[in-house]
């Protein structure tokens, strides 16, 4: 749906009767007129409604969810905290107040904002809760720490309104889900506390108005249209360079990318991952004969790096900077000119929230150019433009909320005050994503918190709540109260590892899998430079910098999103329609030309596979478009049957668009290969042992209190006992396999994997819909793929393969002639 | 599951991929830091681990004594987690050791976990044992040869397609064999830890247990420490 067509409450009410004399005359003295959804704002919150405000960025939403508070308190005055605001980033909460403290002040406001972080000192954290200010700004985190304190039902008793902050990154994900069950404890201690959300233009807007709702309905929230939105821009790179057939770096395209930031006034280039985001800045440095400061942003990085790039960019002090999605969200930078995202773009709603980073001057029409890597991502790139200028966006509703989440808030709610389970449970289904919960489920997860819930032998010693008389229960003892408040959060870091150059600074951080896999001597890139690897001491990762452009590690890859269905549909309908294909680059509508005449092309309802011999192999390539991750799976299911039918398969590699599997003998039967039972067959055997489930168990146990976290530094000293989740997971799953943590892991599992959804719809459509071309040779369309080989990371289910794979490499080595 | 043969101090024996060593000229198995009752141990802290760790140890046992059928079995100490954690086995679980002791000549060697052998659970308890030419202990001790030991949970990855992969494992040079934690619960340290490898000669060989197979891989093969992490 386009926000065109979504339900726009327009207020017609004049500036003049809304806003009180000091703030007309404020926005007057500036030269400025109030935005339509301010003042929108203003009559929901005088009407006593909740509203979600969806504006692209830099539409003045932020100030606009503040205008009504401060109106109330400088027209009424305010006893203590008045509005809280909720932003998902700690930075983005300190921007916001600077940037409110500047009415304030011009307007000389008699209301005090302040911030409440991680970084606030202790001292000043105790003085709020003792005497809070007007406004308090601070993160989802911090939130649910002060409501695990006794006193909070004073702190928030005269609390007036709620503002949350960009809540299209939070609903639907675990900080959503904790956010959600913290205003329903708010909306209990301060029944007519109003909210006040804030989001970037969304797919389902409905879905996120119950969820901002206090009763879950979304008729019971306004939505406001904000910021008059400008068209935008956005065009392919038109490369004069050879088109790659594989890869993601897009080196060809970067001297033309260099042009365009020459000529452009200040450039956001975004990237998908963060190894593109290493090597596509290595390489404008390269080019990069005018010196243009050029900085490079990613998540990986030091912190006071990242800051400090934000800062320069903020300063105007930069002419671009390359970033991946730790750019998407946060302060907004006016004077961007140009966006250029290199690699396609994956998603359609994302892209849109990357444009709109540039021209934020209002009626300046955001600029934005698309540089694809290789040739399927000339097709998804024109999808994705096309699906820009329709207006159609992409992305999945917020789905239920996970159990762990629920366990920590009932924790945290047992060390603020006794709690009774009915009582409870009502609060928390008022929030949208606990709205269909059960009552079993949330026995359990009561049951769990208290003492484990374990079914065969219950711990009756140690508990962690303690029941009292009237069935109300608290927390058993302060150890518990402390041990809940240093684990909370739904943030669980995966295990990494400083970079550090020897006798020299920390670069910032990889992941402990990247790491591990690092011998003396290699090189790789890092920060933008080239590192050789000297050793890993203390969790840190030793390097020094080293010369030569090669590096022999490809780059850390970090993040990387699969394509959206969505935009896979989009790329189908164009492989499908040669009459569009005058759009395309020539050497794209070549390949595409050949290959319809060697082979044939995908068509939107069939399913194209393709087999051929190729050295003493035999190849499968199926034009699934279902994404990578879908693939992957796709992989190990067919991998499996085709090693029960004899054919002996070899490995198989995937990609966003296609899966290539490869095997000893020659596959007949395509169609009963792909039969829809396969998932039924082999999926759950394989999902239960899969690392991703361990992955989603570790996180669930930490995030449930099971476990507690590691703090960095703390390993090593030993104060801290870490578990290996691995080994709690087999155990647990083999004797006691519905407990609540492992139903908890596969809600989780199923919801980070639509991707199985995807799948099952893909084989029920290919069903007696496959059209198998037997050739005789590999046709133009699967040479991408069958380039990816051997640069696929492989998952950690074949642990046996990869041992026997490393030790054939040592053969080979110890019995190589070779000098 | 099967098993890698090696030679060592002149003895035939087998890795076991569950980390059990089998020295089938003396129909002897070994296991090494069963941790029982690990779970149990951490609920009074408030970590209320499944507690199924003992049960399920004692269910891998089970099987591997089932597929090498041992005329005597060797736990090489640290059997139980701490010196409560006999009293703590759920009825169920001791029942079933117990009838495992009677059915094998059953010998406890003592770790620093647990200093005294349990009382009512049947076996015996020895500080070392010897057989021909090894000699069985929880931990090294200094200048030894020909020595099986436990103690140090070793586990070893090795470098696969860019990244790391590994897990528990046997390690020797040749004068000594570290076993891997048997132990549901037992989690690992790896072989390139300063504690382990100053034990151990400049050469020294892993066997690494994969999922179903043992890998053996020599020393100059593998990665770097990884930071001691697992208990």
């Amino acid at each position: 749906m386009s926000l065109a067509e979504a339900a726009v409450r327009k207020t017609s009410a004049d500036a003049q009767e809304l806003l009180p004399d000091r703030f007309a005359g404020w926005f007057a003295g500036r030269g400025w007129r109030p935005h339509a959804h301010q003042l929108a704002l203003v009559a929901a919150a005088q009407a006593g409604r909740h509203a979600l405000v969806i504006a692209p960025t830099g539409g003045g939403k932020t100030l606009a969810g503040f205008l009504p508070s401060l109106i109330e308190i400088s027209e009424a005055g305010a006893e203590g905290l008045h509005t809280l605001y909720i932003s998902p980033l700690k930075a983005l909460a300190v921007d916001v107040h600077r940037n409110l403290e500047t009415p304030i002040a011009e307007m000389r406001l008699p209301v005090t904002a302040e911030t409440r972080t991680g970084d606030t000192p202790q001292h000043k954290r105790q003085r709020q809760r003792e005497r809070p200010p007007n406004i308090l700004l601070t993160t989802p985190e911090s939130l649910t720490l002060l409501l695990s304190y006794p006193d909070a039902a004073k702190l928030f008793r005269g609390l007036r309104c709620v503002v949350l902050d960009e809540i299209h990154a939070l609903a639907g994900t675990k900080r959503g889900d904790q956010l959600a069950l913290c205003l329903t404890r708010l909306q209990a201690i301060a029944p007519g506390c109003r909210r006040v959300g804030l989001s970037a233009t969304v797919a389902w807007p409905d879905a996120l108005r119950a969820w901002l709702a206090t009763d879950a309905n979304a008729g019971s929230v306004d939505l406001i249209a904000g910021g008059e939105s400008v068209d935008a821009q956005v065009g392919m790179l038109a490369t004069r360079e050879q088109m790659p057939w594989s890869g993601h770096m897009a080196v060809h395209a970067l001297p033309e990318v260099y042009e365009e930031i020459r000529r452009a006034g200040t450039t956001l280039v975004f990237v998908n991952t963060r190894a593109q985001a290493e090597i596509v800045f290595q390489e404008l440095w390269h080019l990069n004969e005018d010196n243009l400061p050029i900085a490079l942003h990613h998540g990986s990085l030091a912190r006071e790096q990242r800051r400090k790039v934000e800062a320069a960019m903020a300063a105007g002090r930069l002419r671009a900077v390359v970033a991946t999605s730790s750019l998407d969200l946060g302060i907004d930078w006016a004077a961007v000119d140009l966006v250029i995202q290199v690699g396609a773009p994956k998603g359609v709603s994302r892209l849109v929230q990357r444009v709109g980073r540039s021209g934020h001057r209002l009626d300046v029409p955001s600029r934005a150019i698309l540089v694809p890597a290789n040739r399927f991502e000339v097709l998804e790139c024109r999808a994705a433009i096309d699906a820009v200028r329709e207006g159609t966006l992409d992305g999945d509703p917020p789905q239920p909320g996970g159990f762990d989440v629920l366990a920590q808030h009932v924790m945290a709610m047992a060390c603020a005050a006794p709690f009774h389970p009915d009582e409870l449970y009502r609060e928390v289904t008022r929030a949208a994503p606990y709205a269909d919960l059960g009552r079993k489920d949330f026995d359990d997860v009561v049951a769990f918190v208290d003492h484990g819930g374990y079914a065969l032998r219950e711990y009756e010693r140690w508990r962690r709540l303690e029941r009292l008389p009237d069935g109300h229960y608290k927390a058993v003892s302060p150890a518990m109260v402390r041990r809940l408040r240093m684990n909370i959060g739904t943030i669980v870091e995966a295990t990494t590892l400083k970079v550090k150059i020897l006798r020299g600074p920390v670069l910032g951080e990889v992941e402990e899998y990247f790491a591990l896999g690092l011998e003396e001597g290699d090189t790789f890139i890092f920060s933008g430079q080239m590192l050789r690897f000297v050793g890993i001491r203390e969790m840190t990762v030793e390097a020094v910098r080293a010369g030569g452009d090669a590096p022999q590690v490809p780059a850390y890859v970090g993040g990387r999103l699969p394509l959206t269905t969505h935009l896979a549909e989009r790329v189908r309908a164009i492989l499908a329609r040669p009459a569009r294909w005058h759009e395309l680059p020539d050497q794209v509508r070549e390949w595409l030309d050949i290959q319809r005449w060697r082979s044939c092309l995908p068509e939107p309802d069939w399913l194209l596979v393709e087999s051929f011999p190729r050295g003493r192999k035999h190849f499968m390539v199926a034009y699934c478009f279902e994404g990578r991750n879908a693939h992957q799976t796709l992989g190990m299911l067919l991998t499996r049957r085709m090693e029960r039918a004899g054919l002996a398969p070899m490995g198989f590699v995937a990609t966003d668009y296609v899966i290539a599997v490869w095997s000893m003998k020659p596959v007949g039967n395509v169609q009963a290969l792909f039969d829809e039972d396969m998932l039924g067959d082999d999926l759950e055997a394989w999902m239960d042992e899969s690392s991703m489930l361990k992955r989603t168990f570790r996180n669930v146990a930490v995030i449930a209190g099971l476990i507690e976290r590691q703090y960095p530094g703390e390993r090593k000293t030993g104060k801290q006992v870490t578990f290996n989740s691995d080994l709690i997971y087999d155990t647990l799953r083999r004797h006691e396999p519905q407990h609540i943590l492992l139903r908890a892991t596969r809600r989780d599992a199923a919801r980070g994997l639509t991707d199985i959804e995807r799948l099952a719809g893909m084989l029920k459509r290919a069903k007696d819909r496959i059209l198998h071309r037997r050739l005789d040779r590999v046709s133009p369309l699967a040479v991408p793929v069958l380039l990816e080989i051997g640069k696929e990371r492989v998952d950690g289910e074949a642990v046996d393969e990869l041992l026997d794979e490393a030790a054939q490499e040592l053969i080979a080595e110890a019995t190589d002639r070779r000098p | 599951m099967t098993a890698a043969a090696f030679d060592f101090h002149g003895a035939g024996l087998l890795a076991d991929a569950s980390g059990a060593l089998y020295w089938p000229a003396k129909e002897t198995l070994a296991v090494a830091d069963l941790h029982l009752e690990k779970g149990s141990a951490f609920a009074a802290n408030g970590t209320l681990l499944p507690p199924y760790d003992s049960r399920e140890t004692l269910r891998r046992l089970q099987a591997v004594l089932r597929r090498h059928r041992p005329r005597r079995v060797i736990c090489l100490g640290d059997s139980f987690h701490d010196t409560d954690a006999a009293g703590r086995l759920p009825a169920e679980d001791a029942a079933t050791l117990c009838r495992l002791t009677k059915a094998h000549e059953w010998i406890w060697i003592t770790g620093n976990h647990d200093p005294d052998a349990p009382a009512d659970l049947g076996g015996i308890a020895a500080r070392e044992f010897r057989a021909d030419r090894l000699v069985f202990r929880h931990e090294a001790a200094a200048h030894a040869a020909g020595e099986v030991s436990g103690h140090f949970h070793p586990k070893a990855s090795v470098p696969a397609r860019g990244r790391a992969v590994g897990g528990r494992c046997f390690v020797t040079d040749g004068d000594r064999l570290i076993l891997p934690a048997f132990g549901a619960y037992a989690g690992g340290l790896d072989v390139r830890d300063p504690a382990i490898e100053e034990l151990l000669g400049s050469e020294y060989t892993v066997l690494i247990l994969g999922r179903a197979r043992v890998h053996a891989f020599r020393r100059s093969r593998m990665l770097r420490v990884e930071a001691p992490r697992l208990l």
